[in-house]
């Protein structure tokens, strides 16, 4: 057993552990790099058909691309999709312009919140990596979150080898994250392995390509010539530049995200 | 595209300088980016101090300000030998449940000193854990030796004293090693004001450690995860933990004893002829309704250990102690089953490695003894060291952790 394998095992456990556990559970699906792998890995972890539905958080600023590769493969791959959408957010004008915390919190964080409570589920599986941001490395598999959402960063629940907790109070839910794990190039490695599609916008047009994706408005492409994955790879083991240097949020001041996340931005 | 991983967690008393090593790994080894060095520069300026390879794992806020750990944190760096996950973990007694959390998905320690300081409770307690989960590669490292001019005889001192102690506990360095983090000496480079050590650096020390691999030779066990229904077919899940399994095969059920046959073996959308340890696999089996989670699968000429009552090494996590004819969930692998602790033979102070007494009524926060545990049902457990997944167990009340253990 190789090292990919060996996080694809990892990963797969950590699924079935949560269905196991949780049937009210649904999958977070950005339609980015990581988000992808891990509906690939739900698939391959229920031999094919994911049993429960698959949410996509649309803020209505997502790439033309993004769109177009969900319509493409909710259809191949049979997903259950479910939009998740802040309408009166967005009918009363709100966008990056308002500030990006405030967007995000709108658009994202209030928006998902809105679809958990009308669908009561009690956990979401998340593509989250330790290796994009100091403070998502501090997460475990299994992290719970209250009615209001927020992140007990401080007083986190010990997690022992590969038992996951699975008390949930009424008001609570569980984000859990089989990809904790994994790395960015471990990523690339895996979809090249596995023939797993992913949105264009990755590989490099015109010197250009972005490394991490979502909202059009808020991520700036990064120099690059890597149009395949197999250069692609080849830049991740040479780079010196941090993964999300092109996504907004993370940049506004150092703790936008310490911020973001305790109120239960993803 | 075959490069090992090896995890590592970092462990020792509050300011013996746990996350500034880690820094220094990182920046020794060229694993950082240019924005995160930029990053600490401006939060350093934000506080008013001088920048510190302590901020890059402390990354929140409450962490900075006051120079303490709180949570574990997992970080990557790679070495020309292999990719390494480092688990940096608080050194502060309150916060010994995330230790521990960081802890049990190691394969290798380092255990950091404070050469001026020697060894102190955290020091005591987290050597204790690290014995306790069963790690087998340790590194000691004695840190900030350039508050003794780098001299050998702090060293030596502390050095003396650990190996007592280590020896107390029945435990064994690989290496002990002189280094300052602060100063990147020994770190992933020898330094001349250490020429009188004649070791490894501590990069050269972690290189020489083995990934723990899943072991296809070792007997087959296969803990039932769950049971899907898939076109109307029953399929078993789980991952074997040891062992192979082929298509074909007769496999007995254990605790329940009935014998199956293995009708196919499923990855995804394939069929498998053989099924290696490690690997998560869907079984088809001629008599599904037998299966069931927490059943584990093994051969009938190489059978697990199946008992209802055995002394286990636990750990107390809760705040309220544990006593005796207490009942809890034991879980174990995908085994869950009630049980009643019956004795407590041995209470040790995990700080002080006393024993505090023998056959006693309770065991408080932080304290570790030798229990004797009935479960209700017969139980599949190995000895740690066997199959390690079925020689650990936690105890659960009303589903939340209260202690953890292992079987040796």
């Amino acid at each position: 057993m190789d090292y990919i394998e060996e996080l694809e095992n990892k990963s797969i456990y950590i699924i079935r552990e949560a269905y196991q556990r949780f049937k009210h559970i649904a999958l977070l699906w950005s339609i980015g790099k990581d988000s992808t792998t891990l509906v690939w890995l739900v698939r391959k972890s229920f031999l094919g058909e994911i049993p429960f539905p698959v949410i996509h958080i649309d803020t209505g600023f997502k790439f033309k691309e993004i769109y177009a590769f969900r319509e493409e493969f909710v259809r191949k791959w049979k997903l259950k999709l479910l939009v998740s959408k802040n309408e009166p957010a967005l009918a009363q004008g709100m966008g990056p312009e308002k500030g990006k915390f405030a967007c995000c919190n709108a658009l994202k964080t209030e928006a998902l919140k809105a679809t958990i409570r009308e669908h009561n589920f009690k956990a979401l599986l998340l593509a989250i990596r330790r290796d994009e941001h100091g403070l998502r490395a501090k997460e475990r598999y299994y992290s719970p979150r209250d009615a209001d959402f927020r992140w007990d960063y401080q007083h986190q629940p010990p997690e022992l080898w590969n038992f996951y907790k699975s008390k949930i109070e009424e008001e609570e839910h569980f984000r859990i994250h089989p990809l904790l794990h994994w790395r960015e190039i471990d990523i690339w490695r895996y979809i090249q392995r596995e023939k797993i599609p992913v949105v264009s916008l990755y590989f490099a047009k015109d010197s250009k390509r972005y490394r991490s994706i979502g909202c059009a408005p808020c991520c700036n492409p990064i120099d690059s010539n890597a149009d395949n994955i197999k250069k692609i790879i080849k830049e991740l083991k040479e780079t010196k530049i941090a993964e999300r240097i092109g996504r907004a949020q993370d940049k506004e001041d150092t703790y936008t995200m310490q911020k973001l996340r305790s109120l239960g931005y993803m | 595209m075959r490069k090992e991983n090896l995890s590592l967690v970092i462990t020792g008393h509050i300011d013996h300088g746990k996350s500034t090593l880690i820094g220094r790994l990182l920046l020794e080894t060229n694993s950082l980016t240019k924005d995160r060095i930029l990053e600490i520069k401006k939060i350093a300026q934000e506080l008013g101090r001088e920048a510190e390879l302590a901020f890059l794992t402390d990354q929140l806020r409450e962490e900075r300000e006051k120079s303490m750990t709180i949570d574990t944190t997992q970080i990557f760096f790679k070495s020309a030998k292999r990719n390494y996950t480092i688990i940096d973990s608080p050194g502060h007694v309150e916060f010994i449940k995330n230790m521990l959390t960081g802890a049990s998905l190691a394969e290798a320690a380092i255990l950091i000193v404070d050469v001026t300081e020697g060894i102190r409770d955290q020091t005591r307690r987290h050597a204790f854990i690290i014995n306790m989960l069963g790690m087998e590669s340790l590194i000691v490292a004695v840190n900030k030796m350039d508050r003794v001019n780098f001299k050998r005889e702090p060293f030596e001192e502390v050095k003396a004293e650990l190996l007592k102690f280590l020896e107390a506990l029945k435990m064994k360095a690989d290496f002990i090693i002189p280094i300052s983090a602060r100063e990147g000496a020994n770190i992933t480079k020898k330094d001349r004001r250490l020429n009188w050590y004649k070791g490894p650096t501590l990069l050269a020390g972690l290189n020489s450690f083995r990934p723990l691999l899943p072991s296809p030779r070792k007997p087959l066990r296969f803990p039932i995860q769950d049971i899907y229904e898939i076109k109307g077919e029953k399929m078993v899940v789980g991952r074997l933990l040891s062992g192979r399994l082929k298509e074909g095969e007769e496999v007995m059920l254990y605790p329940s004893l009935e014998e199956v046959r293995v009708n196919s073996l499923k990855i995804f959308e394939r069929n498998l002829k053989k099924a290696y340890a490690g690997e998560n696999v869907a079984i088809i089996l001629d008599r599904p309704f037998l299966a069931k989670r927490g059943l584990v699968m093994a051969k009938k000429e190489n059978p697990p250990q199946v008992c209802s009552n055995f002394k286990a090494n636990l750990f107390w996590l809760s705040e309220e102690p544990l006593a005796v004819k207490q009942f809890f969930t034991f879980r174990c692998a995908t085994q869950e089953v009630n049980c009643q602790i019956k004795k407590i033979e041995k209470r040790i102070d995990s700080s002080t490695l006393e024993i505090i007494a023998e056959n006693c009524p309770t065991l408080k926060l932080n304290e570790t003894g030798i229990v004797v545990i009935e479960t209700e049902k017969p139980v599949v457990i190995e000895k740690f060291h066997f199959i390690e997944e079925l020689g650990r167990f936690v105890l659960e009340e009303n589903q939340e952790l209260k202690g953890a253990g292992i079987i040796t």
